[in-house]
């Protein structure tokens, strides 16, 4: 199984996903993030989906656990990069990614959680 | 008699008869309306006319491309002189009068009549699926390229683009719709995009629907979007069908929806 490496960037953590999302994976990537937010205290979470080219229902959830895991860490989720398909999938499917906050790529993700 | 012996028999007939037939044939086909020019008319039949006996006689597939090939050529140039398909299948029909009027007399000739009828037939109604086909292929084409003009995306300031859009919204043509102003909002960078509905007739709940899925998409894309244009009637339609815009920002006009996303962006336009 890919594992998906957290950089630690001053106050943030960056994850850019660069593989093809494997339910096993998302779940590893879960809890790795877990662990590294409560051992460096992060105040945020880039997740840079830019190539990201499929997504399923599955891995839609698991990016708004992800969203609700972070909140417990007093971490705020920025969702970065995602492709107008991967939109209009999720769309579909009806996942609006409640807890997730989304911006068009990383830099401005970064400003959103105000490090830049 | 079977039916390769009556296709036989056809094609002698025609071939024997042929200085009779063709005059006769071009003569019919000109009074069944439409022509402009009877020398055209008669070049083209004499050409159906040898293939037809060709076709008949050898039975072969080449022949009978040809043959519909050469029909499919008549329906179109008599489309163009303004002909309805009808008329130009009738003139291929005229053969049959001009068949019978030589050897309808004889009894012996009826089974082999009614072959040649069937033929006939099926040659006029090929004129007229060529036709057919020809108008479905304009009007897909037409549509297309309808789509296309009908979506474009304009760039109102940086980092803000809008889309106008003009006719009625259906599903193909909304989703068109937000894929392009997806792709646009990520090649430009925009992080707020205005759709202005002031030319869309009617919106109903399938129409609202859409709007707010596009909505929905570009928010997971980070930009926020704004509806703009909506017209007292619309705004009327909208309360009516109880249509909820939720937390969706909307506008009276485009420009209100402009000045709302230059202050989003941190912007202020003031008198110079």
């Amino acid at each position: 199984m890919e594992r998906v490496p957290i950089i630690k960037i001053g106050q943030i953590l960056y994850v850019s996903i660069q593989i093809d999302l494997q339910d096993d994976s998302v779940l590893q990537l879960q809890e790795d993030l877990a662990d590294e937010l409560v051992a460096t205290r992060a105040r945020g979470v880039i997740i840079d989906i830019t190539a990201v080219e499929i997504v399923d229902s599955f891995i839609g959830r698991m990016l708004t656990m992800i969203g609700s895991m972070s909140r417990l860490f007093d971490a705020e989720t920025v969702l970065v990069g995602m492709r107008p398909a991967v939109a209009i999938t999720l769309t579909e499917l009806g996942l609006t990614l409640g807890g997730v906050r989304t911006a068009l790529n990383a830099e401005k993700g970064m400003r959103l959680l105000g490090s830049l | 008699m079977d039916t390769a012996g009556q296709h036989r028999k056809i094609a002698e007939f025609l071939r024997d008869n042929q200085e009779k037939l063709l005059p006769r044939w071009a003569e019919l086909a000109s009074s069944s309306g439409g022509y402009s020019s009877a020398d055209a008319l008669r070049s083209e039949l004499s050409d159906i006319y040898e293939l037809l006996i060709r076709a008949v006689s050898e039975a072969d597939d080449s022949a009978a491309g040809e043959l519909n090939a050469a029909l499919g050529e008549l329906s179109r140039s008599r489309a163009r002189e303004g002909a309805t398909p009808g008329e130009t299948a009738l003139s291929v029909f005229t053969l049959k009068d001009a068949v019978y009027e030589l050897a309808g007399d004889a009894p012996d000739m009826v089974p082999v009549f009614l072959t040649f009828t069937r033929l006939i037939d099926n040659l006029g109604l090929h004129t007229f699926e060529v036709y057919a086909a020809a108008r479905e292929q304009i009007i897909t084409d037409q549509a297309e390229s309808m789509l296309e003009l009908s979506t474009p995306v304009v760039r109102l300031w940086d980092g803000i683009i809008a889309v106008p859009l003009v006719g009625t919204l259906d599903s193909a043509r909304t989703q068109l719709v937000m894929e392009k102003m997806l792709e646009a909002l990520v090649a430009s960078g925009s992080d707020h995009a205005v759709i202005d509905i002031t030319g869309v007739p009617t919106v109903d709940t399938e129409v609202a629907q859409h709007l707010l899925k596009t909505v929905q998409a570009a928010r997971l894309l980070g930009a926020e979007c704004t509806i703009s244009g909506i017209r007292p009637q619309i705004a009327h339609t909208i309360v009516s069908l109880g249509i909820e815009f939720g937390d969706i920002a909307t506008k009276a006009t485009l420009a209100d929806a402009l000045a709302h996303a230059l202050k989003r962006a941190g912007l202020r336009v003031g008198p110079a």
